[in-house]
This record gives C-alpha cells, structure tokens and sequence, in this order.
C-alpha cells in the first residue's frame, strides 16, 4: 500500500500548534483592537483549519485530484460569501427588518 | 479472473485505486458539508454586520472557558482520530482499538459539556421564543434572540454530527475487534477520520464567531 504512513512526531507537532493556537485566540479576543479583532480570530481560524485539512486529514500527502475537490469546495463557498456579502455589505445598512 | 484480496472490490485495479476512490468520494460529500454549513455562517454573518451590538452583548452571556475547554478537548480528539487512521495504515489492532475508544470517551466529553451549556441556557431563558428573557435585560432583546437562534441552530447542527460520528466509531470498534481491518483495507477508518476532522475543523471557526466577539 503507498498510502503515506505519517511520522507521529509530526501529528503530535500539529496538535500542539492547534492548543497553542486555541490558546492565542481567546488571549486576543481581550485586546481591543476594533474592528480588526474579527479578522485576526478568523485568520488564526483559518490556519488552525489549514493545519488539520492538510496534515489530520493528509490532503497534503493526497494525489492532486484530492485537491482538485477540496479546492472546489472552498471555490464555492467563496462564491456564496463574496457575491451575498457584496451586495449586502454594499447597500449602506439594510432596515425596515421589523427590529 | 486472477485471484485478488477478498476486500479488493471488482471493479478496481489494486487496493491503491480503491483507497483514492474511497477517498474522493467523502470528500465530494465533504464538499456538500461545507455548503450546508456555509448557508449558515452566511447568515450569521450577515446578521451579524447588521446587529453587531447586539451580538457581541449576547455573545457575553456565553461561557468562553467551557467553549476553550471543548475547544481542547475537540482537537485532542482529532488528535487520537489521526493516530487511530495510522494505527490502521500499519495494521496495528490494539493501538487501533483504543484510539478509537479515545476519540469516543473525546466526543463525549464534548457533547456533555454541550448538555452542561444547553441546559445553562433553557435555566437562564436564552432559548429564543415566547419565554426569551434573562436578567438582567439586554438592550436588544429581539435582536439577541436571534444570537441565540444560530447559536443553537450552528451548535446543535455540529452536535448532530457529532452523534453521529460516534456511531460510526462505535461501528468501527466492533468491526477492528472482529479484525476486519488490515494495512491493505482500512478505507472505512480513514474516511471516518476524514469526517471527524471536517467536524472539528467547523468547530474551529464556530468556537471564536460565537464565543469571543464582542469580548474586548
């Protein structure tokens, strides 16, 4: 089987990253640092996610075709945020939503 | 026909073929997922950029140690569901039993922290409906309830999923008890992690949007 056997030092690597990563993310969220605080909690985030995407789930040990579909995925949830946000985002505030 | 491993199927060339083709089949499920979750966090965030007072008062009323500590507990998880995955590849049976066991006793830790947080809710009158009301009162009540309507729709989508999870470990317990896995087939096992980790990996971004907004 050519399935790659991943060393388990590299799998505990990660993991430590991911608590110390959690670990970061709630220290932040205290800091006042406006309307950045989303973005920096989103970007740690998304990096956390990247490292379980790529190493727990070996998408970056699998053959292209793999990425071909995740990549896909990630295509088209871009695609719902981006045109959905844009147009939200863009009309100045939305009201008469009854609140 | 030449003889091949019982759990090489037909219609495949070699374990390799059958392993990329599990594979690319739960991630095309996955893709599903992601959308199905998106549509929510879609609508969270575009509630949220309309009512971010409100959501960040509401998120306060959330216990953020409790969602850190399933935060923790949710990647330790994860943890053991990968060395469970390796476990397989070499065709290890012992360590593969008990990393499963492990992810289970993980998930469920998980979940009953979930029932400990739920039930703080119904106690404190954050269910959003005729009975909303905690004190003392928010500015935004009705903007809070909705809060509180992702809030249960996101986490209880995500606890669903991880019911289910566990039931598949479970089945994967009795079935590498009886010894139907080797380091030529251990597909099920795999993809199973596969799942485990995109449910941790939603988590990952539920965890701050719902707990730590509006915190600074």
């Amino acid at each position: 089987m050519s399935q790659h056997v991943i060393p388990q030092r590299i799998y505990i690597l990660v993991f430590v990253t991911l608590l110390l990563l959690t670990l970061v993310t709630v220290d932040v969220a205290f800091y006042d640092a406006g309307w950045l605080n989303i973005y920096i909690a989103l970007t740690i985030a998304t990096c956390k996610a990247l490292l379980v995407i790529l190493f727990f789930m070996h998408v970056r040990y699998s053959p292209r075709l793999t990425w071909v579909f995740v990549g896909a995925g990630f295509f088209w949830l871009m695609i719902l945020f981006v045109f959905t946000l844009g147009d939200y985002l863009t009309r100045g505030g939305i009201t008469g939503l009854g609140f | 026909m030449s003889e091949h491993s019982p759990a090489l199927a037909h219609q495949f060339d070699d374990p390799e073929q059958q392993f990329e083709a599990s594979t690319l089949g739960m991630w095309a499920f996955l893709v599903t997922e992601i959308m199905f979750f998106g549509g929510l966090f879609l609508g969270y965030a575009i509630y949220r950029s309309l009512y971010s007072e409100a959501f960040a008062e509401a998120s306060r009323l959330l216990d953020y140690k409790l969602g850190a500590i399933n935060t923790a507990v949710l990647i330790c998880s994860s943890l053991t569901m990968v060395l469970a995955v390796r476990a397989a590849q070499l065709g290890h049976r012992k360590p593969l039993i008990i990393f499963l066991v492990l992810t289970i006793v993980l998930g469920s830790v998980f979940l009953g922290n979930k029932v400990v947080e739920y039930t703080h809710k119904f106690e404190h009158h954050l269910v959003p409906g005729p009975t909303f009301g905690p004190e003392p009162p928010l500015a935004h009540p009705q903007q809070a309830q909705l809060f509180f309507g992702f809030y249960f729709a996101m986490t209880g989508l995500h606890a669903l999923h991880m019911i289910i999870g566990i039931g598949i470990l479970t089945v994967l317990v009795v079935l590498a008890w009886r010894g139907r896995f080797s380091s030529e087939y251990f597909s099920p096992v795999d993809i199973t992690g596969l799942y485990w980790h995109f449910v941790d990996v939603v988590w990952i971004f539920l965890f701050p949007l719902l707990y730590l907004i509006g915190r600074s």
